[in-house]
């Protein structure tokens, strides 16, 4: 015991001592915080329309003036002419265009349905999607309009509609940021624990000093014990750092324990240190480790469903994901955070969570050798 | 005497190469083991196997009477290793490394301080500053500070003198005569033929294989010929004209000298001639005592 904790005082006074990495390990997580929890939004304003009105009646005006009230369109052109409205939409300038024929208005008055041809920007299919839900809505208003100012009210009744009230739960605001930011939370230590454990260990490979250890009676375990515990500490220390900037800055609500939002992520944490203390058993160099530990961030971090929806994902990345423990801290964090859940509830998501953390640090201990 | 080392027939191959062949030697107590061999000969492949960092494919190894592979455990408590290249952590203190040393072989810098005190003590008043930012001789103290700290009873040190300038060269080989008084083994390699006489026993290696084992002493008087030094301006020129002179066994160069050897075993007076004809002036031939370094040539030559 007094050998490891021997271990981990070097290892902490050798992190300390590197001024930028000392610092760093604690600036990080601030810049991540400010940046990306406001930066990476799905939300959409100022969709970019391009207004092709043929018809020039009071109706189709008044489905124009409509989508000018709504936030998420600003239109900015206007044309009668087809290919200069395709011609903007090749060249970026906007992202949606509509087209009303003549006889919109006409074949309202004779109680026909009008018809609108509607292009959109699909690049980007989330934001094309929207798009075209918040105009279905603008429409839908539109329609409600005109079916009521055609019908008498006194003689006739209108047919009975279900009338659709809603609440958002857990996030009743849909604030994207409340959203965003367990998500980030998990990412900022998860760059922690595999950049910085897994180069430590390459490093003592590269300038030697393994060589020096490996001859003396250190057991493996406390060796990768010692390697793990600092950075673990370092991890939980940013996310703390993150929880206080999210409660100060963005007004993060907090539902559940922090008392098992701190554990999951120390149990998370020890499974990337596995991992990474792994990698670095099979890489010599500090370049070798960089790139492999790419590859699994890249994967972990696209496939945890921070930014896409993990359950949504082909059946095959699902299966991906039971041992990525960025997709189980993902679910936790937004679970615990936004929804208050307890222990007994992500029972599964942290009993497996734990497996992953066993099985990846047994594989580094005992690919660890002592030789040369 | 008990021995510290008993290898027999040590084969070790990294793919291709055959890195050991047949290494057999045996080190007794309280001797200064010196392996001499040039780069590549295979030293610090047979100390990594020594200091149980390697495993060899062939052949039995007992290190103070244990299986260097099968008790590397009990073994890597009473072995002090210094590799060849400074692996002593640079960000941390002179002192830092010290105590994380003492304390990772569960002992503390007090405990042992008489056996390093001399040699530490040049380093002492250094204990703040950063290992990385010592001179090369004050690391190699360090070094073998850290290694001696846990007082082990055999120290492996692989070229521990090379890159360190030839006064603290000389100070180390005075602090290793000195741990003599505490029954530590070593064994010790250089590619610096010199130093070879400061140990008492010697094993001359040369690609992979052992070429002879003795006192420093008698592997020179092992040398076969009568040995002479020739000296002139022109060295190189020198070298090929003496090569060139059908009368001359070898010619090898020797500091400023050449050092020949006849087939005769006597100096061949007409050399003086050949030497003036082929335009070297004022050369002077005299009979020398050989060196450790003109027995290995020899030796080597033998293969």
């Amino acid at each position: 015991m007094r050998t490891i904790l021997y271990l981990i005082r070097k290892e902490f006074l050798q992190i300390f001592r590197d001024r930028f990495i000392g610092k760093a390990i604690f600036g990080v997580p601030i810049v991540q915080m400010l940046l990306l929890v406001p930066a990476v939004t799905f939300e959409i304003k100022n969709v970019k329309l391009c207004i092709i009105d043929r018809d020039m009646t009071t109706e189709s005006r008044e489905l124009v003036s409509r989508l000018e009230g709504s936030t998420f369109f600003k239109v900015r052109f206007s044309t009668f002419s087809e290919p200069e409205g395709n011609d903007l939409l090749h060249r970026g300038k906007c992202d949606m265009i509509l087209q009303i024929p003549s006889g919109f208005g006409k074949e309202q008055g004779l109680a026909q349905p009008g018809k609108i041809f509607v292009s959109i920007n699909a690049i980007n299919a989330v934001n094309a999607q929207l798009s075209l839900a918040y105009l279905t809505g603008v429409i839908r208003d539109y329609n409600l309009k005109v079916l009521t100012d055609n019908t008498d009210p006194g003689f006739l009744q209108l047919p009975p509609q279900i009338e659709v009230t809603n609440r958002y739960w857990y996030n009743e605001l849909l604030n994207y940021k409340f959203y965003m930011l367990p998500g980030v939370l998990g990412i900022l230590i998860l760059a922690i624990g595999f950049v910085l454990a897994g180069l430590n260990l390459v490093k003592e490979k590269e300038s030697g000093t393994i060589e020096q250890i490996n001859v003396t009676p250190v057991k493996k375990y406390q060796f990768i014990t010692a390697k793990m515990v600092p950075f673990l500490i370092i991890g939980l220390v940013d996310l703390s750092i993150g929880l206080i900037i999210g409660r100060l800055a963005f007004g993060i609500p907090f539902e559940g324990s922090i008392a098992l939002l701190f554990l999951c992520s120390a149990i998370f944490m020890t499974a990337l240190l596995g991992l990474a203390l792994l990698i670095s058993t099979f890489s010599g160099t500090q370049q070798q480790y960089m790139f492999s530990a790419f590859l699994f961030i890249i994967v972990f971090v696209l496939m945890s469903g921070v930014f896409t929806p993990a359950d949504s994902m082909p059946v095959w990345a699902q299966k991906i994901n039971l041992i990525n423990p960025a997709a189980y801290i993902m679910r936790i964090n937004r679970m615990v955070m936004l929804k208050g859940s307890t222990f007994h509830d992500l029972g599964r998501d942290i009993i497996s969570l734990t497996m992953v953390a066993i099985v990846f640090t047994t594989l580094a201990v005992n690919r660890y050798r002592k030789t040369a | 005497m008990q021995k510290i080392i008993e290898a027999s027939d040590i084969n070790m191959s990294f793919g291709d190469v055959k890195a050991l062949r047949n290494i057999s030697f045996d080190v007794n107590e309280s001797d200064i083991f010196g392996f001499i061999g040039p780069d590549g000969a295979g030293k610090t492949t047979l100390f990594r196997i020594i200091a149980t960092l390697l495993i060899p494919d062939e052949g039995e190894l007992k290190v103070l009477g244990l299986d260097s592979v099968s008790d590397y455990k009990e073994l890597r408590k009473n072995i002090g290793y210094m590799p060849g290249r400074f692996s002593l952590y640079q960000d941390l203190s002179v002192e830092e490394n010290l105590n994380f040393y003492a304390t990772v072989f569960g002992t503390t810098v007090s405990e042992n301080y008489d056996l390093i005190a001399e040699i530490y003590s040049h380093i002492e008043p250094f204990k703040k500053r950063l290992a990385g930012k010592l001179s090369g001789g004050m690391k190699q103290k360090l070094a073998l500070s850290c290694a001696l700290i846990h007082k082990p009873k055999l120290l492996i040190l692989d070229e521990p003198t090379t890159g360190v300038d030839a006064v603290s060269r000389v100070e180390f080989w005075e602090m290793l005569r000195k741990l003599k008084e505490y029954n530590i083994t070593i064994i010790v390699s250089t590619p610096y033929m010199d130093e070879a006489m400061r140990c008492n026993r010697v094993a001359l290696i040369q690609n992979g294989s052992i070429l002879s084992i003795d006192d420093p002493q008698k592997i020179k008087e092992g040398f076969s010929r009568k040995l002479f030094s020739v000296r002139a301006p022109e060295k190189f020129k020198l070298i090929n004209v003496l090569r060139d002179y059908p009368g001359i066994v070898t010619a090898y160069p020797f500091g400023d000298s050449v050092h020949i050897t006849f087939h005769t075993d006597k100096l061949d007076m007409t050399l003086y001639d050949h030497l003036k004809k082929s335009g070297i002036e004022n050369a002077v031939i005299t009979e020398t005592d050989p060196g450790i370094e003109d027995r290995f040539l020899e030796l080597m030559l033998n293969e």
